[in-house]
This record gives C-alpha cells, structure tokens and sequence, in this order.
C-alpha cells in the first residue's frame, strides 16, 4: 500500500474509533459498561477495595505510587529468578540487578526502554508474567490519570476524583484486554509466532547450515505492546523482526493500534467535559503537529543520504534506504517510527541511527515536544491538557479576563501544578545528558562520535524521559551507568508529572464552575488550537533549541545545508 | 520630542483636582526621582520578591568577576549593559510609583495639623490639635474650618467643600441623620455649623487611607499577578538548566564555552520584559483608576472588575438623568393643546423643582409660552405630602396639577365631574413607564402632563458594547414593575429588579454569585453596605454614609455611578497588558537564539553560521546586540505599561486574534529588525 493509501484508511477508521472508542472509554470509566462484572467484583475482593469508595487526589497517588512501587519489584524479582522458574526452553540465567533494575522500571513506567535482545535475555515466563502484565498495567494507569484530570475538570466542588484500583481493573478488564485479544488473533493470524515450544532446530540439507530458530509468545505481547503505546518487543528487532510484523497488514495495524486509544481519548475527554468540540480542539493540536512532524521526516528520508551522496558510491532514488524495513519501504518505515515516537511507544521498524540527520531529528524532536501529538496512553491527553491550561492563562489575560478552561478558573494554584508537570521533562533530558556528557561511563558508550554520537546519547534520555523508549541505537546502554541514568530519567519522566497531574485534578474538581459567556475565552475553537500549538512548539522549541542544534543540525550542515 | 517638552512647560500648571492631578507620563520631576529610586531598589533585599530581575543581578555579578578576572571590551560591555537590565526594571517600577508619591504628598500637605474645637462633656470647648482626637470626641466646626477629622453629623446641617479630596469645586450639603451625614477629615466648611462626632482614630482616617493607596505602601501581589509571577519563575527555571548544560555540551564537542555568552543568553531567554514591568503595570491600573477619581482599596478588586459579568447599575442618575422630565401634553376632548400648557406653565412657573423646570420648558418649546411676570394679586400653591399637588389661585382662576387620584378628589370637591377618557390617557402613560401629572383648572380637568425618565443618551450603545464582551447590566430601581419594564427596555439592559429593597438586592447579588458570577455593583446608603459588603466589587460613592464606604472595596470621589463601566475596563486593560507583554516576551526569544547560538559555538562548528539568519557581523557584535535589544526594549515599552494595551469593546476571538498578531508574531518579528539595526550601529562605531 502507498503512503497516501496508508494514510486515508488510517485517518478513516480512526475517525471511526474516535468516535465510538471514545464514547467506549467514557462509558468505562462512568461505569455504565458492567458485561464483565463477574470478573470484576471477585477482583474488588481480593484486593479489599470498595468500589463505591472514592478517592482525594492524595490518595488516588498514593495508590498509583504503591501500586507501581510493587510492580517493579514484582517485575525485577522474576527476572532474578527466572532461572528457576517455568517456562524457559532456553535455560537462560538470572538478568543481571543494573539490567532487571533499568528493565522493571522501563516496563512499569510504560517506557519499554529495552537494554537487552529479549530472545536471549528473557525467558517465556518473563516475557509474559513479568513484562507483558506490566504492557497492560502501566497503560491502564496512564489512562487512569487521564480519566483523574478530566473528572477535575467535569466535576463541581468534589473532594474526590474516581478510585484508583476500580479506574485500574476497568481499564484493563474493558478496554486494553478486549482489543488486544482479538488484535492479537490478527497477529497470530498473519503469522505473528505464538507458542511455549522454543526454538527450532533447522538443517539445511542443501547448503549443510544448521540454524536455531528463536520462538515464544510473541503474537499476543506485540498487540498489547501497541495497543498500550509499550514498545518493547519480544525480540530484539522490535517491529522489524518478521515473526513480531509479519505482513502489510500487521504493519499497518501496528500504526493503527498505537495511534488508536491516544486519539480516541480526546473524544472521551469531549464527552466527559460536556462538549465534544472541546476534544476536537484538543485533537486537532495533535494532528497538525503529528502531520507536520511526518511530513518532514518522511521528506528528510525520501531525499539521498548525504554521507553517502558524498562518497559517490551509489545513487540513491529512493530516498535513504539504510536501515530501512525493505519488505515496506522507506515511506511506510519512516511513517511507522514516527508514529511510534509520537505516540510514546517506541517500537521501530527501522534503524533510527540510519535516518538522516534531519530525519533523526524528526523523530527526536516530535518526543521533545512532550509525547502529546498524540502521545502515549492516556499520558498523551493529560500532559497535552498541562500545555491547554498555560496557553488558556496566556490567552485568557490576553482578553482581559481571570483564564478559565471549561468553567474552571486557572489560578496560582493551576499555573504552579501545570507548570512543574511541563518543566519536568526538559530539566530531566537536559541535565541527565549533561552529566552523561561529562562523565567517563557516559563518553564511552556511542558507537559513533562527533554530533551523531551526541544525538545518540541526547535521544536516549529524551526517549527515556518522555516514557518512549526507543532507541536511537549505536549506543551501549547496557553499563550500570546507562541503567541507573536511565531509571531516573523514567521514573522521574512518569511519576514526577503524574503528581502534579493528579494534585492539579484534585484542585479542579474542588473548584465550582463559572458559567460560559460571551466574554469567554472559548478553548473549541481553531484559534484555540492554533495557540495551543503554539505554545508546544515555543516551549519545545526554545527548551532544546541549542542542544538540538549541536546535534542534528550541526552534523546536517556539515553535509553543507538543511536538506 | 524636545517641541512638545517646551510645550508642556508653557502649559500653566494644571489646577489641582482632587487626588487626580494632570500630570504627563513623562512629569520631569517623576522622572528624576525615578532615576533616583531605580538605584535605591537595587537593594538585594528588595530585588529578590522579583525573581526574574534577581537572576538577571546574579548574572551581571557573574559576568563582572569574569570581566574583572578575564578583562575585555566584550565582557565589560555585556557586564555594562546586564546591569543596567536591573537598572530599567528599576527605573520601570519607580516610574509607576512616582505618580502616586506625587499625589500622596498633595494629600499629606492636607493632614498638616489643623486645630480642633473640641467639645467636652459639660459643654465647654477646648482647641485641640487635630492628631489628638479619638473615636467619640465631638467637636464643632463653623464656616472656614477645616473638618480634623471623619466624622458624622450629630447636629445641623452645612454646605462643605470637598474639592480637595473629590475634585468637585461645587459644595455639597452634609446635614445630620440619614445617608448625607458623613464629613472626611480635610474638607472645609463654608457655611452654617455643624457637631460632628469623630468616627475615625488616628492615622486610620480616609485620607490616611488615600495616602497608602495612592502611595502604593502596602501593596500586596494580586492573584492573578502571583500566578503570573509563578509562570514567569519556571521559565526561567527552565532556561536555567538549558543554558548551564551548554557548558559540558560544548565542552563534549570540544568547543571552549565563554561564560560571559552563557549567561548574556540565559539573560536573553528568561522573561526579562515582562518580569521588568510586571509591578510598573500593577500599579499604573491602579494608578489609572485615581486618575479616574477611584480609589481601590486593594488590586485584587481592580482585577476582579476585569472579570465582573454582572453589572448591578442604579437607575437613577445611572442610566437616567435622575430627573423625571415633561415630555408631552395630552389633553382631554374639548380642551386644546396649548390651553393645557398655558394652564401647566402657570402653575409651574413657581415650582422650582426639575420636572417644574421641564414643565416650563416644554411650554416654551411646543408653544413658544414664555415665562410671564404675574404681577401681584396670586398666590402659590405649593406641593405637600398630604395634598400631593401643587398650583396657582390668580386672577380667580386656580389651577393645580398633581397625582392622578388627588387632582380628581379637588375637582369632585369643587363640583365638578371627571371626563371618562382622562382614566384611560393616564393608565396608558402610566404603562409606557412615565409618570401622569393631571392638570385642572377649578372644576374642569383639562389634561395630563407626561413626565418621563429621560434615559442618558449614549446610555443604550454603551450597554450593548458591554453585553459583547459578557457582561450582562441589571437596573436596579425602587420603581413599580411596570415603570421599571418600560425603561429597562428603552436604556436596553439585560434584566431589572423593580421595587428594589436592600434585601433584595442582596439576594440577586447571592443568587448572581452562587452561579459563579462576579458582580459588581455601586451604592451610597447605609442600608446598601451589606450588598456592597458581598459585590465582588463594590463602589461605594464619596457622598455616601461611612459605613458604605467601608464596606465597598472602591470609592469613587466623583460619586459618578456610570463610572462602574470605566473600572471594568480599567481592569481588563490590567489583565490584557500583562497576558500581551508576556506574549512578546516569550516570542522574542526566537530571535535571540538565532543571534547567540551560532556566536556560541562558531569556532568548533562553523557551519552553525547557516543559523545566522540575520548575517550579525561577528560573535560578539551578535551577543552584545541581542543583549542590548533586551535591555532596551525594557524602556521602549514603560509607556505600554504605564497606559496599558487599549482595550475596546469586542468579542473575544477578535480583541485575542488582534493580540496575538500584534505581540506575539510581533514579538517573533520586531527583534529580528532591531538586533540587525544594533548590530550594525556597533559595527558602524567599530565597537568590537
């Protein structure tokens, strides 16, 4: 299928799964959707929770807190231990403490920052129960803080905004299970492998080759792992591993399925709001940045590699091919990388080290951005809501009116919460890679030099801190060094904005609302998301204009222009 | 501009009008002191309650130990010049002070100690200086005196001049009981005598209270400016790592990273111009409200007026000319027109109140009846709370105008009937919300005068202005539904309250409120205090009772209650300058960048000069220019903030697209032409 084509059948049936996905979601989480309850209330049992009880927002973080607290010990636990335990026809070992460490983290984090081959490295065991649980958990609590923040903003001075553990199960009950089964039939359909008979034996006759064919559970973990903007990969090819993508089909429902649940909640966020519109405005940010953002990369990369345009080696006609999945081509390669760093997921279907400079830059710069055009699970709405309410207070002063958004007024309060949400992000990537510039550990671990190897450390810690985890690659990030770094820059990139977020929900749903009027600053309207896209660009922007341009740009340049 | 200063100083000095005093924005005497206090707020105490500025300090503390260690024209230029960064935004706040100081001092001089006339419990007086008075002393004061201190009048009634607080050179009469006996401290009798009893202590006086505001003593951070200041202090917490990080970046591409650069850019990037004028604009909208004779009692209820959505106006001399006004004569079969006026006009020729007047006037203008000398031998009736009418017995004749009910109760005394028709014209006048005055002569009834509420003209347009901003405008009146119908409809408000009562009142602005509204409202009585007490902002007028005046958060000196309309839009004025001078501030980054990156690291990656959009002629030449643009840019922009962005009524897409346009891709484009103009103004002197 041409890019075009790829294109109209993906805004198509998004369009359809924003409109009824999104009312699916709302429906979930009001708790009008009961047709698994028999599950659901055993659930509530054992885990001692009321499911009529509601939360403040401390304790609704408090929950969140522990909840992950216990998940990335579960998950480093079993890869310590999967030695002993079932299911590993490989008889691989104990993951090393640094590894599992960086590992837990990045899969309860929603980050899938993966520093192993996962073939290798995981038994069947530890793909499923430790990490494939996880691909499912950390999406349903990105969508759960989303949910959190929009019923501040729809609710009328209530101490309370949803209980964690039912927004949790409900989540994953209703929402992440149902489509990733019959996603993942798809998968396993086309040819994804689904199995726990290991690997196979092969003899070649002809040619007197032996190969071992590395197999496992892949199918069913690749559905989840787009569906819930994961990215981690059975293997360590990721997307381009043809037993994870196997055909067009796959390919493209991989995109889809990324793109599927952020896009849908800004419908959601509509719904619950009480003005569709509202979402739309919302939606319409993400889009035109997102088309933007795959224009240019898709540009950069259909154009010759300059490295080798130089070297007048080959001709180029169809763009820059290195790295590329081959069975797809360039255009639907690149549209797959950039949906998935936009979408905070993180699998690839080519090397990122290969793009060009500026396609490099395309995809780093569409995560600087803040994972919101459309962003990950839920992640994407709530931090693209912290950048509404300061263009809503820029923009309200700007009327002469104390900003509100959607009846709430945007006070000090507000500014201070969303503010810190929208600063955690650059102050994380910049400073950790400063410090991994610095050091010896951090030096010594790019493959390349000069400004490509500055990009590949400054990619990793964008990508890790905005929750991503793709790799830029040509970097050896498996060195105690990279795995500490890394889990700070996760933890801190996913809790030290989901704080706020929550705190921010729990002071708008305390607040009353102010009925709209003529003097309104209306937050649905294209002036609206023009602004809005604004202010993610200038934030962005002006945050990591000068790092950018030590790398990307100033290796672009040295090929002698922009393009 | 040298002209139009000798222009200025030819002008007589303006006459000074209350606590309002013309005085150009450009005073040479605020300008100095200005200069003045630029340095003194240099105070590290001082200078950290503003944390953009202070950082801005910090740096140029930075940049002078580096040119002090390292010298070179380059660091001591950009030390030169961050310093004087601090030094506008100073200069800024001492501006926007200056014209406050310069009015409390006008004020002070008014407190000078003035004797009292005490009077003591056996009656005797003794001469006090006024600072010695307590709540509850009584004194005296007769034509002449200066009134020592706030009081209420216990006994008699005086005409006093309040021209030095309110500006109003027209006496007004204070008089004891009811909602006229308040007298301010400093205000002077001019005739009769009056017993005041004090109601202030010392130093808590109105005008004690005046020189703080106007002063600005204690001025306390309003929320939204808080919440502005918070934006503000993160992006420049943000900036900072973005910068410092650039030291071990460079230093990893091999590129020795100059410190002085380092910090001229963080200076560049941090919100400088709007964290430069944010307390200028604070306290130019109040400022701007005193030259509007209004005195807020804090920010917050300035701010507040930006955001007011109900708007509780009083209909008389509000949104009427407060006098009803003769507008027709109808008079009943058999009698002409102009007999009834003639008959009106000579039983008003003695009525010296307005709708008298207006009766008269009419006459002469449908008529062309003019004012006669009766000569002797008549006898005026005049108008009494038992009779309800007024008139003239002459030559015989006596004819009387008055209520409907009474005037037809002296015809049938008189003996003679009433006209069936005379029912129905006054019902019908009564319905389109005027007022029926019947007019008889002896028996015979021969017509109705029409007085009408004059609706003030422009009234309408200004009404509807606010309505497309949001602001719905509800008449407040004590008048019968029907009446009040009638005129809310012809001055076009959005809604009336008839027959008013303080209750009641009270219970729309709860009821407005408890829907999320900000009302504002204005009031004068005492029995107004509660709504004015629960108005989001409350005027109270100057002629008001005490107790109005402390409950509202606004007095305004003028007692004009149309003002209401002006404060809203002082207001959001407020708002708007600081959301628009943010804007530019943030969106003059992109320039700087443009500017300072590519000096930075041109030496290792001199291919970065392709970012060198605007060809700046060297590295340094590009950094000193961007930070002059920065400072400069400071006092290009004090006018705009002492002014504030003009604000005209439309909706708010169009006053945001006009903004936007102007602030922000202004802001994006205007320092890309003026650091290129820098740039070659120190390539041109051959600075570097």
């Amino acid at each position: 299928m041409s890019l075009f084509w790829t294109i109209a059948v993906l805004v198509v049936l998004l369009g359809l799964t924003w409109r009824f996905l999104g009312s699916y979601i709302a429906a979930i989480y009001q708790g009008r959707v009961h047709y698994l309850e028999w599950i659901e209330r055993p659930l509530y049992r054992a885990l001692a929770v009321d499911p009529e009880a509601e939360q403040t927002w401390q304790r609704y973080a408090g929950a969140l807190i522990v909840f992950s607290g216990v998940a990335i010990l579960l998950t480093y636990l079993i890869q310590r231990i999967q030695g002993s335990l079932p299911w590993n026809p490989l008889h691989l070992g104990a993951v090393g403490p640094a590894l599992s460490w960086n590992t837990a983290v990045s899969f309860v984090t929603n980050t899938n920052w993966q520093n192993y081959a996962g073939e290798s490295t995981m038994s069947y065991l530890t793909q499923m129960v430790a990490l494939t649980v996880q691909q499912f958990v950390s999406a349903a609590v990105g969508i759960a803080v989303a949910i959190a923040l929009i019923r501040g903003f729809s609710r009328k001075g209530s101490p309370t905004i949803g209980n964690f553990w039912v927004d949790l199960v409900r989540g994953v009950l209703y929402l992440l299970l149902p489509i990733a089964f019959f996603a993942g039939l798809i998968y396993v359909g086309q040819g994804a492998v689904q199995t726990l008979a290991g690997p196979v034996t092969i003899h070649d006759a002809l040619t007197g080759y032996t190969q071992v064919i590395l197999r496992g559970p892949v199918g069913f973990m690749e559905a989840i792992k787009e569906l819930g903007t994961n990215g981690g990969g059975f293997f360590n090819a990721n997307g381009s591993h043809p037993f994870e993508d196997p055909t067009a089909l796959t390919n493209f429902l991989s995109i889809f399925l990324m793109l599927s649940i952020p896009v849908a909640l800004t419908y959601t966020f509509g719904k619950m709001v009480g003005g569709i519109r509202q979402g739309v405005a919302v939606l319409m940010a993400m889009a035109i940045i997102f088309a933007g953002w795959t224009a240019f990369t898709v540009y950069a990369e259909s154009r010759p590699n300059p490295a080798v345009a130089a070297a007048h080696v080959v001709p180029q006609p169809q763009g820059n091919t290195e790295g590329k999945e081959v069975r797809f081509g360039v255009p639907l390669t690149t549209l797959y990388n950039v949906v998935s760093t936009q979408t905070s997921t993180g699998s690839v279907s080519g090397a990122n080290d290969s793009f060009t400079p500026m396609g490099g830059f395309g995809l780093m710069s569409g995560m600087m951005l803040g994972e919101v055009t459309p962003g990950g699970d839920g992640s994407g709405l709530y931090t693209i809501l912290l950048f509404a309410i300061i263009t809503v207070f820029i923009g309200g002063l700007m009327i002469g009116r104390t900003p509100e958004y959607l009846g709430k007024k945007i006070q000090s309060r507000e500014v201070k919460l969303a503010a810190l949400g929208v600063l955690v992000m650059p102050i994380v990537v910049l400073v950790m890679t400063g410090i991994a510039v610095s050091v010896h550990a951090g030096r010594v671990a790019p493959t390349n030099s000069g400004p490509h190897a500055f990009s590949e450390i400054l990619y990793a810690f964008t990508s890790q801190t905005n929750n991503n985890g793709s790799a830029f690659a040509g970097l050896s990030g498996n060195t105690p060094f990279y795995n500490v770094m890394g889990s700070i820059a996760m933890l801190l990139g996913r809790f030290a904005i989901i704080v706020p977020v929550l705190a921010l929900a729990g002071a708008l749903a305390a607040k009353s609302v102010v009925p709209a009027g003529l003097g309104t600053f209306r937050t649905d309207t294209p002036l609206f998301t023009g602004l809005l896209i604004g202010v993610i660009l200038i934030v962005g922007g002006l945050t990591f204009f000068p790092a950018v341009s030590l790398g990307p740009i100033v290796e672009q340049l040295s090929h002698g222009r922009l393009f | 501009m040298g002209a139009k200063v000798e222009a200025m100083q030819a002008r007589p000095a303006a006459a000074p009008r209350g606590v309002a005093q013309a005085r150009s924005l450009f005073d040479p005497e605020i300008l100095r002191q200005a200069l003045v206090g630029a340095f003194g707020k240099l105070d590290p105490r001082v200078q950290i309650r503003n944390p953009v500025m202070f950082v801005v300090l910090i740096g140029s503390i930075i940049t002078l130990v580096e040119a002090a260690a390292h010298s070179s024209v380059f660091s001591w230029s950009i030390t030169a010049w961050l310093f004087l960064t601090v030094i506008f935004a100073n200069f800024a706040e001492a501006m926007a002070e200056g014209r406050g100081k310069a009015q409390a001092q006008t004020l002070r001089r008014m407190r000078a100690d003035t004797e009292a006339r005490r009077l003591d419990r056996d009656g005797t007086e003794v001469r006090v200086p006024a600072s010695t008075l307590v709540r509850g002393d009584i004194v005296v004061c007769e034509a002449g005196d200066l009134i020592p201190s706030d009081g209420e009048i216990v006994e008699g009634i005086a005409s006093v001049d309040e021209s030095a607080i309110t500006g109003e050179s027209a006496p007004v009469i204070r008089e004891s009981g009811g909602d006229r006996s308040a007298v301010t401290g400093g205000t002077k009798v001019l005739s009769d005598r009056i017993v005041v009893r004090i109601t202030a202590d010392r130093g808590n006086t109105f005008l004690d209270r005046m020189i703080a505001l106007v002063e600005g003593a204690n001025r306390q951070k309003t929320p939204n400016e808080i919440a502005l200041t918070i934006l503000l202090a993160t992006l420049t917490i943000i900036f900072l790592p973005v910068v410092v990080v650039l030291q071990p970046f460079g230093h990893y591409a091999g590129a020795s990273v100059s410190v002085v650069i380092l910090v001229a850019l963080l200076v560049c990037l941090i919100p400088t111009t709007i964290g430069a004028l944010l307390s200028a604009i604070g306290i130019a909208g109040m400022d701007r409200l005193v030259q509007r004779n209004v005195l807020a009692m804090s920010g917050r209820a300035v701010e507040a007026a930006g955001d007011v959505q109900t708007l509780l106006l009083d209909k008389t001399g509000t949104i009427t000319l407060g006098n009803r006004m003769a507008t027709a004569f109808v008079p009943v079969s058999g009698v002409g027109e102009q007999d009834l006026a003639d008959a009106a006009q000579l039983a008003s020729l003695a009525d010296e109140t307005p709708e008298g007047r207006s009766i008269v006037v009419l006459a002469k203008e449908r008529f062309g009846i003019r004012e006669r000398d009766l000569g002797a031998g008549h006898e005026f009736i005049p108008f009494s709370a038992t009779t309800r009418m007024s008139g003239l017995d002459i030559d015989g004749r006596r004819i009387r105008k008055g209520a409907a009910e009474a005037v037809c109760r002296w015809v049938a005394e008189q003996g003679g009937s009433i006209p069936e028709a005379l029912s129905e014209i006054v019902e019908e006048i009564s319905r389109s919300g005027s007022t029926p005055l019947v007019v008889a002569d002896g028996a015979r009834v021969l017509g109705v005068i029409e007085l009408k509420d004059v609706v003030k003209e422009g009234i309408r347009e200004r009404f509807d202005a606010l309505r497309s901003v949001g602001i719905r405008t509800v008449m407040i009146t004590g008048d019968n539904p029907l009446t009040a119908a009638a005129i809310a409809q012809e001055a076009g408000v959005d809604d009336y309250l008839a027959e008013a009562t303080p209750e009641r009142k009270l219970d729309l602005i709860r009821a407005e409120q408890e829907g999320g509204k900000l009302v504002a409202m204005t009031g004068d009585g005492t029995n107004d205090a509660p709504a004015l007490a629960q108005a989001d902002v409350g005027v109270a007028m100057n002629t008001g009772t005490t107790a109005a005046k402390e409950a509202g958060n606004m007095v305004d000196l003028d007692s004009n209650p149309t003002k209401l309309i002006d404060i809203v839009e002082v207001g959001k004025q407020l708002l708007i300058t600081r959301g628009s001078l943010t804007t530019f501030s943030i969106a003059n980054d992109v320039a700087k960048y443009f500017a300072i990156i590519p000096a930075l690291f041109v030496t290792t990656y001199p291919q970065l000069s392709a970012l060198n959009i605007m060809k700046l002629h060297n590295p340094k030449t590009a950094v000193l220019s961007a930070v002059i643009f920065n400072a400069l840019v400071i006092i290009a922009l004090i006018p705009l903030a002492l002014r504030g962005v003009r604000w005209r009524p439309s909706s708010p897409g169009a006053i945001l697209r006009r903004n936007v346009f102007i602030y922000g891709l202004g802001g994006i484009v205007i320092p890309f032409a003026f650091i290129k103009v820098i740039d070659l103004f120190l390539t041109a002197i051959h600075w570097y």
